[in-house]
């Protein structure tokens, strides 16, 4: 008896194993799409893959499935060139997508060029989210080093989000002091000092903030901030917009290497252009990301961001320069981030 | 289990006391910081998980659970339980045979060995397979070029699990097999059994219980495992997150009902193979005490 049943359980096992495989090959039935992308827009492209889904259907008749993957945008880019079979990357920053571009060459050096508004269907920027009433009145980039302050912002190691929070910071301190970067490095060392805990990514940040009720002030992106207020209330959160900040352009680009072998090229171009389309920009508004083309958006939608003086990442020498100089091995931010000191 | 406790000296004023008994206070004491011990670390988090999974009540515990990703991530740790599982018995079995019952050289470096997944961060594990099948490995290229797609997953997942939960079943046969000795093994052979029948007919059932012992705790750490799965899986929603990772995006959506649904879920799988076991044990008692364990 006994050796019957420990063979009828190992069969069982087996049996379940089995089966388990065979309807798992059934998913793969339909075209799928592999979209990779940053940590905040999961909520977008929710919307839009069911949008874009619906819209391929009526148009070809065929049924498309889209999946997605999301993650610091740094994190992402280096599973896609460790073979994460992206057909589409909508990623946080140009930087991550030409890391993809130079490590695999599945996509071409030029692919900024191949889409309007250098590949970025929408932008962003960066903003601070305070508690309720904005108890130690942070005003601007210059109250984040106060005393008593701590700050919440996420790894620009493997974030995208954070390499833009801290362009932006540098970008304040340059312009509040006459153009002097050493002056900007002085603030951003003093920054860092701030800040209690680096997170991976954006939303990990967010969760630290919002969740754990670590910290004074998270330096977020907008589209971010406000989703945490739309999600939690707007009874606990604030947000404040510094005097200066930055023009985050989140870059998209198709993975030709991924496509080619894969036949899914026709799909996933469509794909990227119809983030492009009236409704592309209607749904991008609608989840607070700022649209290239702002007149197709509901201006209701429109009406919710503030305005701001925004500088590009031109200004730091386009990301070509700005990465290395900033957040490469030994760069400005591996010299300025010394934990415990 | 009996206390071999003899009195001490100032037991001796007292009245009528057992040999075994500390003194009263002493002991409620104790047993006061073992039970607030497992209130606050066991007891208490689970009842948090519960109760937040089942806080806007029963029907929408069960609707998150029905979510096509979530149903999904189900549905694959199950699958890799059920392949990680049965892989390490076997796998358990044999190298606890072969290191309790016979002699060669390298036997206590092949025991090392077997801890290694043990000292090794998960994390670690993970990024040991992106090296080893990423697409600047070795072997990576000419698995794209056949199409295999081993990282970023089911397949990659199900290797880091197996890697992850190696060491349970053989590290809970080891010791029990070295002390259960060859003699009976011995006397089946002599009276004429052949290798696969004195494995099956004595072997076997002398070390079941621990075995199966091994087994639970190999399928609830197959079935919980996250950081070496969260490195080769890729994140694909509906398709390479398995529950625990399932936990992790749903509570960073601010879908807090169904991330602890999920972990509750997951405890719950949890706790009926615990009280399986249990009830296993106590229908068969009497063979488990024969058996000799602990």
């Amino acid at each position: 008896m006994r050796a019957t049943s420990v063979s009828r359980l190992l069969t069982a096992a087996a049996l379940a194993a089995a089966l388990q495989i065979g309807s798992l090959g059934m998913a793969f039935a339909d075209t799928t799409l592999l979209n990779v992308s940053y940590d905040p827009t999961r909520e977008l492209y929710k919307d839009f893959n069911a949008a874009f889904a619906e819209k391929w259907k009526a148009d070809t008749g065929e049924t498309v499935t889209i999946q997605t993957s999301h993650g610091g945008s740094g994190k992402q880019a280096r599973s896609v060139i460790d073979g994460l079979d992206a057909d589409v990357v909508t990623l946080a920053l140009e930087a991550d997508i030409d890391a993809i571009a130079k490590g695999t060459g599945k996509i071409p050096e030029n692919w900024k060029s191949r889409l309007e508004n250098n590949s970025a269907p929408y932008t962003s920027t960066i903003v601070f989210l305070v508690r309720k009433g904005n108890p130690k009145g942070i005003k601007d980039w210059g109250d984040l080093v106060k005393d008593d302050i701590q700050v919440i912002t996420p790894n620009p190691k493997t974030s995208g989000g954070a390499r833009w929070n801290f362009l932006a910071a540098w970008a304040w301190a340059r312009a509040a002091n006459n153009g002097d970067d050493a002056k900007a490095q002085e603030y951003v060392t003093q920054l860092f000092k701030h800040v209690p805990v680096l997170d991976t990514g954006a939303r990990g940040a967010t969760t630290t903030f919002v969740q754990r009720g670590l910290g004074d002030v998270l330096i977020a992106w907008e589209n971010e901030a406000y989703l945490s207020l739309e999600e939690l209330g707007p009874d606990n959160f604030d947000i404040v917009t510094p005097s200066i900040s930055i023009k985050a352009e989140p870059p998209v680009a198709l993975v030709d290497g991924n496509v080619d072998a894969k036949g899914t090229r026709k799909v996933a171009e469509a794909y990227l252009q119809y983030l492009y389309s009236d409704v592309g920009q209607k749904i991008a508004a609608k989840h607070y990301y700022r649209p290239f083309k702002p007149e197709v958006a509901d201006p209701a939608d429109i009406k919710r961001f503030a305005d701001v003086k925004l500088v590009t990442i031109d200004e730091f020498g386009g990301w070509k320069e700005a990465q290395p100089k900033y957040f490469g091995d030994g760069g400005l931010f591996d010299q300025i981030y010394k934990p415990g000191q | 289990m009996a206390h071999d406790f003899t009195s001490t000296g100032h037991h001796t004023s007292e009245t009528v006391r057992t040999a075994t008994s500390e003194s009263r206070l002493a002991r409620y004491g104790l047993i006061a910081t073992a039970l607030c011990f497992v209130a606050l670390f066991l007891l208490l988090p689970l009842a948090v998980v519960f109760t937040e999974a089942l806080r806007n009540g029963p029907g929408e515990f069960l609707t998150v659970l029905r979510d096509p990703e979530t149903f999904s991530a189900i549905r694959l740790t199950l699958l890799v339980a059920a392949i990680a599982v049965p892989l390490n018995l076997v796998f358990g079995v044999c190298a606890a045979w072969a290191i309790a019952k016979y002699e060669f050289k390298g036997k206590a470096f092949l025991t090392t060995l077997i801890d290694l997944p043990f000292s090794v961060s998960p994390v670690v594990s993970g990024l040991i397979f992106v090296l080893l099948f990423g697409s600047h490995s070795l072997i990576g290229p000419w698995l794209q070029s056949h199409g295999i797609q081993i990282l970023f997953a089911v397949p990659g997942i199900v290797i880091a699990t197996v890697f992850i939960t190696f060491p349970f079943v053989a590290r809970e046969l080891i010791p029990l097999m070295q002390e259960q000795g060859t003699s009976d093994e011995e006397a089946a052979l002599s009276l004429g059994a052949s290798g696969w029948q004195t494995f099956w007919y004595v072997t076997l059932p002398n070390i079941k219980w621990g075995l199966l012992y091994g087994v639970l705790l190999c399928n609830a750490r197959a079935m919980g495992e996250f950081g070496a799965v969260s490195v080769v899986s890729g994140h694909i929603r509906g398709l390479t997150n398995t529950m625990p990772l399932q936990v992790e995006i749903l509570y960073n959506e601010y879908n807090f009902v169904a991330a602890f649904a999920v972990a509750a879920l997951l405890a719950l799988l949890a706790l009926v193979t615990l009280i399986l076991k249990t009830l296993l044990e106590m229908k068969f008692s009497a063979q488990i005490a024969a058996s000799r364990r602990h």
